[in-house]
């Protein structure tokens, strides 16, 4: 078995005075979809913002193919490595979608996709083909191109959270509940976007709280609840048990099926 | 070959959306101060005097705020130190004059006007400078918290000024124009003085330059991204510190370049001089929204035809008719005039 793209070990964080994270383990394998479930408040969002590094993590460590990127130092060689910042993190081929989406509402969608191509700095210098490839999962990208982010829709507001987060191509993708609040047809159409991403053979990190997008995309699943990881296996295994599921995640037979 | 035909496919049908009407009310109130004053004021030809004075006094607060805007919309960060670096372009122009016109040496156009732009590239380098050294040493330590970052940059400020009188004195020092930038010119019927024409000219070249950074440059993407979300900027990957330490030196650049101009125009400076001004800046950048630079520039602009038609009709309410104006608006908009989203 190849070495975990992201590996967490014992991570713990703190916001203020709160202890959000007790110790959370789990692996990302490479080249697939690893679902992120929990209840509401198990500490999912607080993870993928820790492996960003926007809260630090006071215990435990995060490492990205090899490398360490959060967790305190414990020993003087890891001091160099441990608790690089977002920016550097980012810079590493990770790409963050979070719940609220951080869209710029006052620029346009062709300059939400800009800001997030390093290697572009202008709209023209954008690879047209994988923005053609783009336009082809997100058709709504296209029309409303020019037109200020903060006017679309919120399941567009949500495909071109997603898209900029593919507008180069990223080694790993942290992507925070995209279903919530979206119609179950443009939910159809998440699913159907994030199967041609998977693909593509992306690592993705999918926090999800719909258990059918879970269902339909996850390779592994991690299950948190109450800042810590309770369970870990392939997600076909976890699908096909709706005891486990009732136990791990309360799920009634009405809400799935 | 077909991808640039899809793109430009795409440009053309996202074209032919209605975009988002711009909103324009605020140039508006501009627009209608200046036309009600028409009729109090009387006299079009001393009307139209004190509009273009008004509109020279407010290009330069508009240069001198737009710094002070861009940092607190980047980095949230109130630097009440910002009048430091105004005074510091005054007291750079008063020496680069001394140096440079001596005597009747500045009698010609060319010469005065060579003495201003040194005295501007001065002004602008040293508190550029500065305005770095600032950053590291009295902002820095204290970024997130506001109560701290007003204490700190005000004593950053008071220590500044007395720097300044050590090395100007605290006398207040002439700043006389070039001999060939003296006195006034005719259009039609108004007067208008050579220096405010100067005032204009150079506010319309940082204006343009703003502008074009701010919309048509990858940095200055950023730098209207941060002003939103910092956080989704630094996720995607951009050091935003660094872009903020650019931002904080431009602006106190800026503002040394308004202290300059502004130390012209009053033909006199002070080691209070920015004190002063420092008090209609955040009057401006409140008016406008704080971290917007559209309204920064319409707010500079009311403030500065409002203090010019006040002080012309009712001289001794003129202070208050700057604070009067921006209780008006916030009444209107809360916000400012452009209120800044996600903020």
């Amino acid at each position: 078995m190849t070495r975990p793209l992201l590996q967490l070990a014992g991570v713990h964080t703190h916001i203020g005075a709160y202890h959000i994270l007790h110790g959370v383990d789990f692996d990302v394998p490479a080249g697939e979809v690893t679902m992120l479930l929990g209840r509401n408040g198990a500490g999912k969002t607080t993870t993928l913002r820790t492996i960003m590094g926007l809260w630090p993590a006071s215990q435990g460590r995060v490492v990205f193919d090899g490398r360490r990127i959060g967790g305190p130092a414990d020993d003087a060689a890891g001091q160099a490595d441990a608790a690089v910042r977002t920016p550097e993190i980012a810079a590493q081929g990770i790409a963050y979608v979070p719940e609220t989406m951080g869209i710029f509402s006052d620029l346009s969608v062709a300059e939400n996709m800009l800001l997030a191509a390093r290697a572009a700095r202008t709209v023209d210098q954008l690879d047209r083909a994988r923005l053609d490839w783009l336009f082809g999962l997100f058709p709504a990208l296209k029309k409303f191109w020019l037109y200020p982010a903060g006017k679309l829709s919120g399941g567009q507001k949500q495909m071109l959270a997603i898209a900029r987060a593919m507008v180069e191509p990223r080694r790993l993708l942290l992507i925070d509940e995209p279903s919530k609040g979206l119609a179950p047809a443009i939910v159809q159409n998440l699913i159907a976007a994030l199967r041609e991403l998977k693909r593509t053979a992306a690592t993705v990190l999918l926090v999800e709280q719909n258990f059918e997008v879970a269902k339909a995309l996850g390779d592994h699943v991690a299950v948190m609840d109450d800042g810590r990881v309770v369970h870990r296996g392939p997600m076909a295994e976890l699908a096909a048990d709706e005891a486990m599921q009732q136990r791990l995640l309360g799920l009634s037979l009405a809400s799935h099926q | 070959m077909s991808d640039a035909t899809t793109l430009a496919a795409a440009l053309e049908t996202a074209d032919a959306i209605p975009k988002t009407a711009f909103d324009a009310r605020p140039l508006v109130l501009v627009a209608v101060l200046v036309l009600a004053a028409w009729p109090l004021v009387g006299s079009s030809s001393t009307w139209l005097t004190l509009t273009l004075a008004g509109l020279a006094m407010g290009m330069i607060i508009f240069i001198a705020a737009s710094g002070l805007t861009l940092v607190f919309g980047l980095m949230d960060v109130l630097n009440f130190g910002h009048s430091l670096f105004i005074a510091l372009g005054a007291y750079v122009a008063t020496s680069v004059f001394v140096a440079l016109t001596t005597g009747a040496a500045a009698a010609s156009l060319a010469q005065g006007l060579s003495a201003i732009g040194v005295a501007m590239v001065a002004a602008m380098l040293l508190a550029g400078t500065l305005g770095l050294g600032f950053e590291r040493v009295i902002v820095r330590p204290v970024y997130g918290q506001h109560l701290k970052q007003i204490l700190v940059t005000i004593g950053g400020a008071i220590i500044g000024e007395e720097l300044i009188k050590v090395v100007w004195g605290p006398a207040q020092i002439p700043l006389p124009p070039p001999e060939a930038l003296r006195g006034s010119i005719l259009i039609g019927e108004a007067t208008v003085e050579r220096l405010r024409l100067v005032s204009v000219v150079v506010g319309l070249v940082v204006l343009a330059l703003l502008l074009w950074t701010l919309n048509r440059t990858k940095i200055g993407l950023l730098i209207r991204a941060g002003v939103q979300d910092r956080e989704m900027v630094e996720s995607l990957g951009y050091r935003i510190r660094r872009l903020f330490v650019g931002v904080f030196a431009a602006g106190s650049a800026l503002a040394g370049l308004g202290g300059c101009l502004w130390g012209m125009n009053q033909q006199i400076v002070t080691p209070q001089i920015g004190a002063q001004v420092n008090v209609l800046l955040f009057i401006v950048i409140i008016i406008g929204g704080l971290g917007s630079t559209l309204g920064c520039l319409v707010g500079a602009l009311l403030v500065g035809l409002m203090t010019n038609y006040i002080g012309f009709l009712a001289p001794k309410v003129t202070m208050f008719s700057s604070i009067g104006l921006m209780v008006a608006v916030l009444l209107w908009r809360p916000q400012g005039l452009y209120p800044v989203v996600n903020r």
